[in-house]
């Protein structure tokens, strides 16, 4: 699926200022966002997934216009197809690991009963060996094992591309290199197209994808063609 | 004992309603509140805030003016058969008023400390705004919601000023204990003022310590918004 992104967006919060002006696209199964914190990564992909509505440009995904500033086009979150991963999962802290995977397929005003399960979530719960605490509350498990609720609750609607925030920045070393070789694994297997935005340069060699860097809120080949001044600094020195 | 069960049941019945509607009211007003970024939002919390250091007195007037027989829209009320100077439902109306604070900043301050990124979730998943608030924003907030549900019945229990002014204090229709007990001891009837005293006093007390215990870290959580 094309990825066409091409967006800006002023923000003004107390006495900063900040200025978003990015454009990409790509056809990558894996497009890796790539840049120090601060450097306007995340509200890229929240305005890919409708969290942030951008000033000017547009963003396509898959041939669909999410957005058209021109056109007057703005699809609500709740309609765009786009799963996201949120950096510290956004677990529903009230409904058990079984209800938050099929949070997103119930549409009423009430949740997913607690006892009774669609054999949709039960798919879900055996395919990413969640079966022994399905009906435990988030609280209750594992950093991975949270990560893996959230990718499923994200998986089962089905999305046309998943987003995900900084995914392994949350877990101590060992799992992070665990959790990573896992997606990648997830990915081959449910033929899932991913765009990872992440500061660490060990994400971006592991994930071998289309890489794309920003820097500042803006791309840095745009940074380094506009302003002949400063040399690329190593990204490491941005790591805490 | 009809002296003291008859006010008594008729106290319950006007705080269990007034409660009842301060939950839908008072969660409706904070949920706005809390999502509105506007400059006249601390303006408008103020003004809802009034009832609850406005001498009581000071309320019943206002509604006298507002809902009496020859009232703003009393006079209206009344061609449509509906009368709240002395009867019960304007005791309702008076304690509602009088709580509607305590439900209203409980359940705003309950509203703000929901995750925001949770309700964006929600969202993404697929979710309407409606859905949104009864799936997420209300089971969050609903510890919150109930401790000042519980803290509107108790102060519900003991309206005394504005309920004499607008329903009176007619026994067995609008005489509530609070408003028994100021005519038991006018009347000289002490130990009769004194049992209803207690039973006042302990309800109240069972309320309390029901909305302490459901308080979160039993102190409110405060939130600077800038």
């Amino acid at each position: 699926m094309s990825v066409d992104v091409a967006i800006s967006r002023q923000l003004t919060a107390d006495d900063r200022r900040f200025s978003l002006d990015v454009a990409f696209s790509s056809d990558s199964r894996r497009i890796v966002l790539f840049g120090p914190s601060g450097a306007g990564k995340s509200l890229t992909l929240r305005a890919i997934a409708g969290l942030l509505t951008p000033d000017a440009g547009h963003i396509r995904v898959g041939g669909r216009t999410l957005y058209d500033a021109r056109a007057g086009i703005n699809l609500p979150a709740r309609d765009r197809q786009v799963a996201y991963l949120f950096q510290d999962y956004a677990l529903f802290p009230h409904l058990t690991v079984a209800q938050n995977i099929g949070f997103g397929l119930t549409r009423g005003v009430l949740n997913p009963p607690r006892r009774r399960m669609s054999p949709v979530v039960a798919h879900w719960l055996e395919m990413f060996e969640l079966g022994a605490v399905a009906h435990s509350y988030p609280a209750r498990i594992s950093g991975g094992q949270r990560q893996r609720v959230a990718l499923a609750r994200a998986l089962a609607a089905e999305p046309g591309i998943v987003l995900l925030d900084e995914p392994f920045a949350a877990l101590d070393p060992a799992l992070r290199e665990r959790m990573r070789s896992e997606l990648l694994q997830w990915q081959a297997r449910l033929d899932l197209q991913l765009m990872v935005i992440t500061h660490d340069p060990a994400d971006v060699v592991a994930l071998e994808g289309h890489t794309i860097e920003i820097r500042d809120g803006r791309l840095w080949e745009d940074a380094r063609s506009t302003t002949s001044a400063a040399p690329p600094t190593r990204m490491d020195s941005d790591l805490p | 004992m009809g002296e003291i069960w008859i006010p008594l049941a008729l106290s319950l019945k006007v705080a269990l309603w007034a409660t009842g509607i301060n939950l839908v009211l008072g969660v409706a007003v904070a949920y706005g509140l809390s999502r509105w970024r506007h400059p006249v939002r601390e303006l408008v919390d103020a003004i809802l805030t009034l009832p609850l250091v406005l001498p009581p007195t000071v309320l019943g007037y206002y509604l006298l003016v507002l809902l009496g027989t020859h009232g703003v829209v009393g006079e209206w009320l009344d061609r449509h058969g509906i009368r709240f100077v002395f009867t019960w439902q304007g005791a309702v109306v008076a304690s509602t008023l009088v709580a509607f604070p305590l439900v209203q900043k409980a359940a705003r301050a309950a509203f703000e400390n929901v995750d925001p990124q949770l309700e964006n979730a929600a969202r993404v998943l697929g979710l309407r705004e409606l859905p949104v608030f009864f799936r997420v924003s209300l089971p969050l907030a609903a510890r919150g919601i109930t401790a000042g549900a519980l803290l509107a019945f108790a102060r519900a229990m003991g309206e005394f000023g504005a309920t004499l002014m607008i329903a009176g204090n007619l026994p067995g229709r609008t005489q509530t204990l609070s408003v028994a007990i100021y005519a038991a001891v006018g009347a000289g009837h002490d130990e009769v003022a004194g049992l209803m005293v207690i039973v006042t006093s302990v309800t109240c007390v069972v309320a309390l310590l029901l909305a302490a215990w459901l308080a979160p870290g039993h102190a409110p959580v405060r939130r600077l918004d800038s």
